[in-house]
């Protein structure tokens, strides 16, 4: 998509196209389903979310299809998403000056692109969490037919699962914190795909210029 | 079932307290099986489907009298034979019955996620409640026996419940009822303890047996079935008998540190967030521009 199709009326710029946002929520809400199904099968205190969906039978039954989807869904994200997500050196100096970002003194930092360091590590920790949770996941899956001679692969399987998952929930927590509430106008973009031209010049400066051609003003 | 609750120590997947925890109990009940007396003739196969009405199934042909490689969901019980060279050159035939161990410490227990799929009587038994299971598998990778095994049909796990039906009752399991040769003894697990040790010392100082002596793995808190071994220094020879049996170290890594640092995790990152929130607020701050779909034009 050349530059000037992305600046959509009102001065809104397009920021995710609609197969970008189709992925994103066949991705989320399948994790969320996984989230759930997996917390009820974490501990015995979240049991009874197992129950609420149906069951635990029905939850161990989905549970994994649902893992597909998710995988599938993020293995697509992937040939979206990864040449942009290259780490660049203005991520370097982002990630140096991350404590204005999260004191929210946004003018403190480096010009982000279209995606931030921050949104960046995102992506590549869902990318390869999403691997190692699918290959464990399979073994999961069928732990009667790994033989007994193979029984290490079950007992690696048991404990990368949980681990994978548990960062990928450090991660969905910042994910969601910071597009319902840190960030407005971030939730609105990945349902309706365009974000105000001050969102943009705040928060991806140096995607404001690629995409307007003007450099984006100094704050204020 | 109402009562049978009342004698449960322990359960599987369980938020809360478990109705039996704490109740005293005189003894535990333990199935002694004596390797040096069995003559492989699998009565104790048979009444095991019989009483347990197990379906019938195939049988593998291996070139021995085995009946099956291993036991299934529907086979609880079974014989293995075993060729072994001594050091002598003689070849001597080790026979020993397969069935689940009824750990003290059930790994498949401490894997199982499923409320009160799984669960151990204050007498002893690990018993598996189908109703329950959810078919997640996990008991498989926690046993050390590798008993549990899954119904690919049902989804449901199934072992040897040491005919806890007919213990609860008075009676002795199918199998030991079967036996011919009197290789199986059931009773408490002091006398069966008694019994072996003793059956052990017999076979070191009259039968020419020195290293004869009785399999109660203690890395599993000991079991309720317990074997008198020729060698017990070997139990690896008797179709592959663990030496030194745990619940595997991954299981007690995932079940134990792995899930405490999850939820301190998990639940320190929600308060942390949301004290963020109230400390720092929104980013865009009073700016109301960038918001796209805000009220404000």
């Amino acid at each position: 998509m050349s530059a000037s199709e992305q600046v959509v009326p009102r001065g809104h710029i397009l920021r995710y196209t609609l197969r970008e946002r189709l992925t994103h929520w066949v991705a989320a809400l399948s994790y969320i389903y996984l989230l759930l199904t997996g917390l009820a099968f974490w501990s015995p205190w979240c049991f009874w979310i197992a129950a609420f969906l149906g069951g635990g039978q029905v939850s161990r039954m989905l549970h994994p299809w649902a893992g597909l989807i998710f995988a599938g869904a993020v293995i697509y994200m992937y040939g979206m998403w990864a040449p942009q997500m290259r780490h660049t050196d203005v991520d370097r100096a982002w990630w140096k000056a991350v404590r204005y970002y999260s004191t929210n003194q946004d003018d403190k930092m480096p010009p982000a692109g279209r995606y931030n360091a921050g949104q960046k590590f995102l992506f590549w920790g869902f990318f390869w969490s999403a691997l190692l949770l699918l290959l464990s996941g399979v073994v999961l899956w069928f732990p009667e037919y790994i033989s007994w001679n193979l029984r290490y692969l079950r007992y690696l399987a048991v404990l990368i699962h949980p681990a994978a998952a548990l960062f990928t929930i450090g991660l969905f927590m910042i994910h969601l914190y910071m597009g319902l509430f840190a960030e407005r106008g971030a939730f609105g973009s990945v349902i309706r795909g365009d974000v105000s031209a001050a969102f943009v010049k705040r928060y991806h400066p140096g995607w404001y210029k690629e995409v307007t051609g003007r450099p984006a003003s100094p704050r204020k | 079932m109402s009562q049978e609750t009342l004698r449960i120590q322990k359960i599987s997947g369980h938020a809360g307290s478990v109705p039996g925890e704490g109740t005293q109990r005189e003894f535990t009940v333990c199935k002694l099986i004596d390797t040096t007396t069995c003559i492989g003739c699998k009565a104790c196969e048979v009444a095991c489907m019989e009483w347990n009405d197990l379906p019938f199934g195939e049988t593998v042909f291996d070139n021995t009298y085995q009946t099956m490689p291993e036991t299934r969901w529907n086979y609880w019980n079974l014989i293995l034979f075993n060729e072994h060279e001594r050091e002598d050159g003689t070849l001597m035939w080790l026979m020993r019955k397969n069935q689940c161990m009824h750990c003290a410490e059930p790994g498949c227990l401490a894997a199982c996620p499923a409320d009160g799929a799984i669960v151990q009587y204050t007498n002893g038994i690990v018993d598996f409640q189908q109703a329950n299971c959810i078919g997640c598998g996990y008991c498989i990778t926690g046993c050390p026996f590798d008993i549990p095994k899954m119904n690919p049909k049902t989804n449901r796990v199934f072992k040897c419940t040491l005919c806890t039906d007919r213990v609860s009752e008075g009676l002795e399991p199918a199998c030991i009822k079967s036996c011919p040769t009197g290789c199986l003894h059931f009773g408490s697990k002091d006398d069966m303890k008694d019994l072996a040790e003793k059956r052990a010392k017999q076979l070191r100082d009259h039968s020419n047996f020195p290293k004869a002596g009785v399999y109660d793995p203690q890395g599993v808190g000991g079991t309720g079935v317990i074997y008198v071994l020729h060698d017990a220094t070997q139990p690896e020879i008797y179709g592959g008998l663990p030496a030194n049996p745990h619940v595997p170290w991954s299981v007690k890594l995932w079940k134990g540190p792995l899930k405490w640092l999850g939820n301190v995790a998990m639940v320190g990152g929600l308060i942390g967030l949301f004290v963020h929130y109230l400390r720092f607020g929104p980013k865009d701050g009073e700016d109301e521009d960038i918001n796209p779909g805000g009220a404000k034009p």
